[in-house]
């Protein structure tokens, strides 16, 4: 079965800008395909590219297994759900979800009867006969959502659709997409900049910056092995943490040693990697860093460390420190006896560390 | 003490602002006099009859309400050798203001779509050449037009007024419908696009509906504009084509004897009328689409 999304070599230009070079991503049947990246990374642009509101300088796409390079996107197949939600403002919601029914002159009965189903599905029966400037903002976004859901497309586009929610609402309807994308089996293209939206939602991530794309894969592949510092960096709350460290080999794999601020540098050993450069960066996640007292699974190594802040969050307890010259997050259990200011035994897990070239920012293992 | 030396100086205060008040108030009444004074010696005059025009007073109040100069300015005065009033020529600017104010905002709506929304290559430049035309003094056209307008067989037409006025009301009907369409977002387009509706579809579904204050501006514009234009009017026309400002011109111009002060007032008022209505019944959309000119989606 041909992908239901495939994307060859695209290339973007306005006048002399690149604003994506090469891309090539292919997603099957089923996929929700999370485009994640800051602001001004291209993905946007792609994504009007993928629903044909933009034209492509070069390269080739196709929906289905047809080839949509050159098709208006009224023939691509696709709904798009917008940012701004994009409701007619002049038109009730019961004729902004029909609006594209009508316009391809679809039988009033058959309209009527999706218009019901697809209301029935958002709880917006009652909105029916207002005007969009009469709803609030969660409501827009139902709408919206149920004028492209009533379209039935092979492919779903949303174009940040969260992003002007408040942060409860934002949840809400963020698991409501997540439910919506399990009961359907529709295939979606999603782009945000948020990456705890990517990370939930998605069943593959692309990473991109400046129109280049840095990394594609599961949310777990994007998390715990990322390509390069950018992608490192950039998944994940807290951060991950990118310590500058010297290797040297030993004889059951190489020694790690990270500076300390005051007193000796920590010295780990890591028995899964060997013969990397001697410069690197090491990558630890924040739960990475625990509390020695409190006992946990895996390959743990001990050390203690000067604690400069601690912040408490609920569920967890944060702890920063300084580590290679870097500010050092560890996630600590909520009742940890560290404070700051004092020394703590921390462990620390090297089972799923990363290793990047300082220079190029690449992965090392 | 600070109480007591403190109040004093607060009732002073407030006599104070009071005097201000009624200063402003008395100096804004006597603004309005000053510009309502001649339409009120237009009114009177126009009911009066010439004995009483010439031996009253300018501003006092008609002795004896007569609605002759009213009958004679509609149906009997004389513009040159003809004696209809200006009741044939006000059918005329009728016949040219109407379809002119409508197509020019039409066209001017569809420009103004395209620039704001449809951004094609040199979209800068074209609107930029469009808001040229807006300071283009008329007289400069003159010639070109009257050529053109023979060559197209309208010279002396009403068609060739209503031509005319399209013509140099495009560049402000553009203006107006491109500032307005600029601050609707475009994802608005995209989701029609996306709905299957095409340039005109969009247009007419979408983008006309939410149009109504900015057609009332232009339209108050244009009408204004077209009914009060006196130099295409004299230009371009010939007898039996002649808009109503060319008419009342006659009129007042051209009475030999005695000057008939009253009909020429009636006249006067009666070319005024259209705009005047226009502005009552349309004003408060017009300041309304002016200075608003955002409807949130």
């Amino acid at each position: 079965m041909a992908p239901i999304l495939e994307i060859n070599n695209l290339f973007k230009n306005y006048g002399s800008v690149e604003i994506l070079k090469d891309i090539n991503v292919a997603i099957e049947q089923g996929d929700f395909l999370v485009l994640v990246g800051p602001s001004g990374c291209g993905k946007s642009t792609l994504l009007n590219c993928i629903a044909g509101l933009e034209p492509i300088t070069s390269g080739k796409m196709a929906i289905d297994g047809q080839d949509m390079t050159n098709v208006s996107p009224k023939d691509r197949d696709i709904a798009m759900v917008f940012q701004s939600y994009a409701l007619y403002p002049t038109m009730t919601v019961a004729k902004n979800i029909t609006f594209g029914m009508k316009v391809r002159g679809i039988d009033q009965a058959v309209q009527d009867e999706k218009l019901a189903h697809v209301a029935k599905q958002l709880q917006i029966e009652p909105l029916l006969n207002r005007k969009p400037g009469q709803l609030s903002g969660g409501q827009r976004q139902r709408v919206a959502m149920g004028r492209a859901l009533v379209r039935d497309p092979k492919l779903f586009l949303f174009d940040e659709p969260l992003s002007n929610l408040d942060a409860k609402l934002r949840v809400e309807m963020r698991t409501e997409i997540k439910a919506l994308h399990q009961r359907l089996g529709a295939s979606m293209v999603y782009v945000t900049h948020d990456q705890i939206e990517a990370m939930t939602l998605a069943t593959k991530i692309v990473v991109m910056k400046g129109g280049v794309i840095q990394q594609i894969g599961t949310p777990a592949e994007i998390y715990n092995r990322p390509a390069n510092l950018f992608v490192a960096d950039f998944m994940g709350s807290p951060a991950m943490n990118l310590i500058p460290a010297r290797t040297k080999a030993n004889g059951k794999g190489m020694q790690v040693e990270i500076a300390r601020k005051d007193g000796d540098p920590i010295m780990l050993t890591d028995t899964r990697n060997r013969d990397l450069p001697e410069n690197v960066i090491i990558g630890v996640r924040p739960e990475d860093i625990a509390d020695a007292s409190i006992a946990r699974a895996g390959e743990t190594q001990e050390a203690d460390c000067m604690i400069d802040i601690v912040e408490p969050a609920g569920a967890d307890t944060f702890a920063v420190m300084q580590l290679g010259g870097k500010h050092v997050t560890a996630r600590l259990h909520s009742e940890t006896s560290a404070a700051a200011g004092a020394s703590q035994r921390l462990t620390f897990d090297l089972g799923k560390v990363s290793y990047f070239e300082p220079e190029t920012g690449l992965r090392l293992n | 003490m600070a109480d007591m030396s403190y109040t004093p100086t607060q009732t002073g205060s407030n006599v104070g602002k009071i005097a201000l008040r009624w200063g402003l108030y008395l100096m804004l009444g006597l603004f309005a006099l000053f510009y309502l004074m001649p339409l009120f010696v237009m009114i009177t005059t126009s009911f009066k009859s010439l004995e009483e025009i010439r031996t009253g007073d300018l501003i006092s109040l008609p002795r004896e309400v007569t609605l002759d100069a009213w009958r004679t300015a509609w149906s009997g005065a004389c513009t040159g050798i003809q004696c209809e009033g200006v009741r044939p020529f006000f059918w005329n600017s009728v016949l040219i203001a109407i379809p002119a104010v409508f197509i020019s905002t039409l066209i001017g709506a569809l420009n103004g779509y395209v620039v704001a929304q449809w951004r094609f290559k040199g979209a800068n430049l074209f609107f930029a050449l469009m808001l040229f035309g807006c300071f283009i003094p008329f007289q400069v056209v003159l010639l070109p037009m009257a050529r053109m307008l023979g060559l197209m067989g309208l010279a002396g037409t009403i068609p060739g007024l209503i031509f005319v006025h399209v013509i140099y009301g495009l560049g402000f009907t553009t203006l107006f419908f491109r500032n307005y369409y600029v601050s609707i977002p475009s994802e608005l387009t995209k989701a029609a696009k996306v709905d299957g509706a095409g340039f005109f579809r969009i247009f007419w579904s979408v983008f006309l509906p939410l149009s109504l204050p900015i057609i009332v501006v232009t339209v108050i514009w244009q009408f204004t504009q077209i009914w009060n234009d006196f130099l295409f009017g004299i230009s371009f026309s010939q007898a039996g084509t002649q808009p109503v400002t060319v008419a009342l011109n006659n009129i007042v111009n051209s009475t030999t004897g005695i000057k008939a002060y009253n009909v020429d007032m009636a006249a006067a008022i009666i070319a005024a009328l259209p705009t005047l209505f226009v502005y009552v019944v349309a004003g408060k959309y017009f300041v309304r689409g002016l200075t608003a000119g955002s409807v949130k989606g």
